[in-house]
């Protein structure tokens, strides 16, 4: 805890000062500056007791899951088991059943794609995405519609990077059979409406999946609330590790589905001729899975319960506003992504500078943020860049934060202009 | 500043301002299109022969300012020069950059104002930006008429 930001703590308030005890990563120097860690919609960081259930687990409950008699098999049942119990209370399933355990947010939404994908869709069928999704929310569908003959269709959005709901509504129809949409976009911070958009989507018979590899870490979310009929997560955007992520599914959904991949774990009996699946969520979990990082995940979601996320939302809505009006003054700054609902994040351009060489100038200054296309090459086509920056904030980031950026953005229009 | 005047030494953000040999070369020789998908920088680099010598080159294209440098002094030094000659410059550039070499280290006063661009060895993440160009060249040189790739 020694190398703590000294600028910033004289900014930070209490109960966030606590929180950023927890996160051991945050307290480090990066060359030569207090580390300012705005990367976390590409990955955030872990806090303490995530790392010390996933190394408890490691040191001693490790063993292979379901089908052993001896302890140890138990007792790492036991906790990956109990991992999604964790998840299944956490976005509030109807059950644990509904819980699979995948490697992240891109295999959920291949899983879906590929299994009910293959059932639901056929020539003449849509597929309907918007303009804003991560690639990993686009290419899963161009592969199914491909084999398929469905076609993809895809929602405009507008110069404040929205959704365009009037084209949206306009696209929708009875040809819509699956609807994937972002809930949080990770190249523009925008909320999207979606309960709005399930509304519809169910009015036309369509099911709807929402990739909330975004939306986990800012706010709590509810499965039946929302009534989404699939919601894709991943853990380490969620404070949790990589290597795991979840798909939720309503259950009737699911159980209609073919499996996704064949193997282990997934079969009920094999004989030469015919295989029988397993039960609901094993059906979709072929071979062993990444058992400690599910441990891993389950600490998360039991650090998370702890947090009071209206909380979060004032924090971060903060240090946002702080943060856009800090950048807005720098000459030359282009702010992409300008939703009325907006999360933490804040993709820009500064002049002709390019983004890499801002990352690597903000580097310097201990600063850490992402540059380059954000894996949303629509959006960035969009807003006629090739790249932005793009600073991204969770709750344990600070004022202090966004000062170390500005210095370093300070730093490079010097340089380069 | 010590660590960034390093990498982005003056000559690397004067070539970067002021790009020389900026701007298609119409009825090239050699036409070839250089990307870094990592990136996104993209350029095209246009050659003109005259038998086995560089009688012209020019390039257009978006990166940053280590990628536009080193496309710029790229050009700049190939201008004149003999494809074998231009070989052998690519192979002493790239083991500055990349530190990966045969042997004997680079004689970087021989390689006059290229020198500027071995900061960005101490930057994996940079290299590549700074290939691009010189695989470009490469590409041109050999007549390939594929797509040259940084990945």
């Amino acid at each position: 805890m020694s190398a703590v930001s000294n600028v910033a703590s004289s900014v930070r308030s209490a109960g966030i000062a606590a929180r950023r005890a927890d996160f051991p990563a945050l307290h480090q120097q990066v060359n030569g500056k207090p580390l300012a860690y705005l990367d976390s919609a590409a990955s955030a960081q872990r806090p303490q007791a995530v790392i010390d259930a996933m190394v408890a687990h490691e040191r001693r409950n490790h063993a292979n899951v379901h089908r052993g008699v001896h302890q140890l098999s138990q007792r790492a049942t036991d906790a990956y088991e109990g991992a999604r119990e964790k998840v299944s209370r956490y976005i509030n399933a109807s059950g644990s059943d509904e819980i699979i355990f995948t490697r992240g947010t891109t295999e959920s939404i291949n899983l879906v794609a590929a299994s009910s994908g293959k059932m639901r869709l056929g020539p003449g069928d849509e597929v309907l995405i918007t303009w804003m999704e991560h690639h990993s929310n686009i290419v899963p569908w161009q592969m199914i519609c491909a084999q398929t003959g469905a076609r993809l269709v895809a929602a405009p959005i507008t110069n404040a990077g929205e959704l365009d709901l009037e084209a949206f509504h306009r696209l929708l129809s009875e040809r819509t059979r699956i609807v994937a949409v972002v809930h949080v976009s990770n190249a523009l911070g925008t909320i999207n409406p979606v309960q709005d958009i399930i509304e519809a989507a169910h009015k036309v018979g369509a099911v709807v999946l929402l990739d909330g590899a975004q939306a986990t870490p800012h706010m709590r979310i509810d499965v039946q609330n929302l009534d989404c009929d699939f919601y894709a997560l991943s853990g380490h955007k969620t404070f949790g590790p990589t290597g795991i992520g979840v798909l939720y599914g309503k259950r009737a959904l699911l159980d209609a589905m073919p499996p996704y991949q064949g193997g282990g774990e997934m079969i009920r009996t094999v004989t030469f001729e015919e295989t029988t699946y397993n039960a609901l969520p094993y059906k979709f979990e072929a071979g062993t899975q990444n058992i400690t990082a599910a441990v891993g995940l389950g600490a998360a979601l039991d650090y998370l319960s702890g947090i009071d996320f209206a909380e979060v939302a004032r924090h971060e809505a903060d240090l946002l506003d702080y943060a856009t009006e800090r950048l807005s003054e720098l000459p030359g700054i282009r702010l992409i992504g300008t939703a009325a609902a907006k999360a933490s994040v804040l993709s820009f351009t500064l002049g002709d500078i390019h983004a890499h060489d801002l990352g690597t100038v903000v580097d310097m200054e201990g600063v850490a943020i992402r540059t380059g296309h954000h894996c949303a090459m629509p959006v960035m086509e969009h807003f006629g860049v090739p790249a932005t920056a793009r600073a991204s904030f969770a709750l344990y980031n600070d004022r202090g934060d966004v000062d170390q950026l500005v210095t370093g953005l300070k730093r490079a229009t010097e340089l380069f202009l | 500043m010590n660590e960034l005047q390093e990498l982005y030494r003056e000559v690397i953000l004067d070539h970067n301002r002021q790009p020389r040999n900026f701007g298609e070369l119409e009825n090239a020789d050699r036409v070839v299109e250089g990307v870094n998908p990592l990136c996104g920088d993209r350029m095209t680099l246009y050659v003109n022969l005259d038998g086995e010598q560089v009688s012209d080159i020019r390039f257009t294209g978006t990166g940053c300012a280590i990628s536009v440098a080193s496309s710029s002094l790229m050009t700049e030094k190939a201008k004149g020069h003999s494809i074998d000659e231009l070989r052998t410059l690519f192979d002493r550039v790239h083991e500055m950059l990349t530190g990966n070499g045969t042997g004997a280290d680079v004689d970087i006063d021989a390689l006059d104002k290229l020198a500027a661009l071995s900061g960005v060895r101490a930057y994996p993440t940079r290299v590549k930006c700074a290939t691009l160009a010189w695989h470009a060249l490469i590409g041109a040189i050999s007549g390939s008429r594929d797509r040259i790739s940084t990945e």
